[in-house]
């Protein structure tokens, strides 16, 4: 930092203080002792975390969330490897549009996805089902997953593939052996980015879920609008520490700056 | 490797995804739209005519006015603060050694994967009555009485940027990455002062940075839920809380379709004509 003028240094104190104040905010009150929301001025007091426990509903939508997100991400990843390698890979009529269209979520406000999905969903009968939530999911960060699983397929050589059939394995093995191990850094990056994604995300499942299958996250808004107390700060304090750790996982093994530009 | 068969294997290969699109974005987006061309009856429902009612309704009425309008002043304002906070941030990033650098990606961009709701409550614990806010005014002698930012514009405004902030941040740093550090070292060689190097040979190589973290932030924001509903709330709806009230309040699909078709309009429109105004500018940075 010694290259940073004054100015600078204090500029950035100050963004940092903004981008951590309210997450600092959060941690401090779920550790409160009183009964209401205060910060913990006497002593740290672990009550509302055990309160969690008494809270059957948070772990039920925390359960919902983790199995929504696993199902929906494995499926996802399933859809983009064929359509990244293909897109990636081929040169053929129609690609920009195919691309195009299966990005084309990225553009649709996840607002206009839930009020699609509430309508068609009640219109097939599949309104409020689990599969509802997973298939809208798998349509809302399909183009995660496709987007690392493009640019770790672009610009691929052929040559160890080739190499391979001509030694005679088949097609299959030449994927399996050959290029799954190549493209797997993007694959992997695409299903845990598609993973969280799914994991936290609201605007649209607000629409989808019901009350037997709310995640996480709508289930904290419905009682964020009803009522702030320590108890959501307490969960939210959990959801913080898990976060983090998986972002650290992320960072080690992808850098975070690839992950967000997509360019892994 | 038969002739045909390697002509088709693309379109096999992407065929489960074109299905699995056609059917789940297809059918649902298709669906909405065609309702919104429905008028409807609070006593007997949707109707099964055909009209353009509800869009003269929503692009018509002064409530619905005020709400789109106050939505688009809130995603300009956002972004230009994205812009004059994030673009000085990334630039201190990319002039920071390695090892801070790190650090300090994983602080700005690591609340991207934390629930916008967790950040939201952060600050709806700041600005509610007994929040830090409070406090803060308290102890400077301001008197006892509380400070609150919930639900108003000011509040929104705050916890908006706080939450598109990194998208504005990785997008410059992005495009500071492939400036070549010898094109600073030749302005400085040639005696340009430290501040003209930035404005005339940093800032326009992170010009295209800048633009697409302004279409992101932008967009992200004309569209934000959860955001406007904790801290906005009922008094200072948008139009992505607007039509949520359409929808599972008031029960008017066709009228919340109108407004979410719309919002998805106006979204695809300003990110299409900013991807042209971007390519047109800076064809040659982009080469």
């Amino acid at each position: 930092m010694h290259n940073l003028g004054l100015v600078a240094r204090i500029f950035h104190a100050l963004f940092v203080a903004f981008i951590l104040a309210p997450l600092l905010m959060v941690i401090a009150v779920s550790f409160t002792d009183k009964g209401y929301l205060s910060l913990p001025t006497n002593g740290l007091s672990l009550r509302w975390f055990h309160a969690i426990l008494d809270n059957p509903d948070f772990i039920d939508a925390f359960w919902m969330s983790v199995w929504l997100a696993l199902i929906a991400a494995s499926i996802a990843v399933l859809i983009s490897i064929p359509a990244g390698l293909a897109i990636a890979r081929h040169k053929f009529a129609g690609r920009d549009i195919i691309a195009a269209f299966l990005l084309s979520p990225l553009m649709i406000p996840h607002l206009v996805l839930g009020v699609a999905f509430l309508q068609f969903y009640s219109s097939i009968g599949l309104g409020g089902s689990f599969f509802g939530l997973v298939a809208a999911h798998v349509v809302l960060i399909t183009p995660y997953a496709l987007r690392l699983v493009l640019s770790a397929a672009t610009g691929l050589s052929t040559d160890a593939e080739n190499a391979a059939l001509t030694l005679g394995a088949s097609k299959f093995t030449v994927f399996r052996r050959v290029t799954f191990p190549l493209i797997l850094p993007g694959v992997a990056g695409g299903w845990l980015l598609s993973f969280i994604t799914s994991f936290d995300e609201l605007t649209m499942s607000v629409f989808v879920a019901s009350p037997s299958t709310q995640t996480l996250p709508v289930k904290m808004y419905h009682h964020i609008t009803q009522t702030i107390d320590p108890l959501i700060a307490s969960v939210s304090t959990v959801l913080i520490v898990l976060t983090f750790l998986v972002m650290l996982i992320l960072d080690r093994f992808y850098g975070l700056d690839k992950i967000f530009i997509g360019k892994g | 490797m038969g002739g045909v068969n390697t002509r088709l294997a693309p379109y096999f290969l992407t065929a489960p995804g074109i299905v699995f699109f056609v059917a789940l974005l297809g059918a649902p987006m298709l669906m909405t739209f065609l309702l919104s061309l429905h008028s409807y009856d609070f006593n007997t429902g949707i109707q099964s005519d055909w009209t353009f009612a509800n869009y003269i309704e929503v692009l018509g009425d002064s409530y619905f006015q005020k709400i789109f309008g106050r939505t688009f002043g809130l995603a300009l304002l956002v972004t230009v603060i994205c812009v004059l906070i994030g673009v000085p941030e990334a630039y201190i990033l990319s002039k920071m050694s390695s090892r801070w650098r790190s650090i300090f990606l994983l602080v700005v961009l690591g609340p991207l994967l934390i629930s916008v709701v967790v950040r939201t409550l952060g600050w709806a614990l700041l600005f509610g009555g007994k929040g830090l806010l409070t406090m803060i005014s308290q102890a400077l002698g301001f008197g006892d009485a509380p400070v609150s930012l919930m639900f108003t514009f000011t509040g929104m405004t705050i916890a908006l940027v706080h939450v598109l902030v990194p998208f504005m941040v990785i997008s410059v740093w992005a495009s500071l990455q492939k400036i070549d550090p010898q094109s600073e070292d030749a302005g400085y060689c040639l005696g340009a002062s430290k501040l003209t190097v930035l404005r005339r040979i940093t800032l326009p190589q992170a010009m295209p940075g800048i633009l697409s973290g302004s279409i992101i932030v932008f967009a992200l924001t004309a569209s934000a839920f959860a955001t406007p509903a904790i801290i906005g709330g009922r008094r200072m709806k948008v139009v992505a809380t607007a039509a949520y009230d359409e929808y599972l309040s008031t029960l008017n699909w066709p009228l919340g379709a109108a407004i979410a078709v719309l919002l998805l309009v106006a979204n695809v429109v300003i990110i299409a004509s900013y991807n042209k105004l971007i390519e047109r500018r800076f064809a040659k940075v982009f080469e």
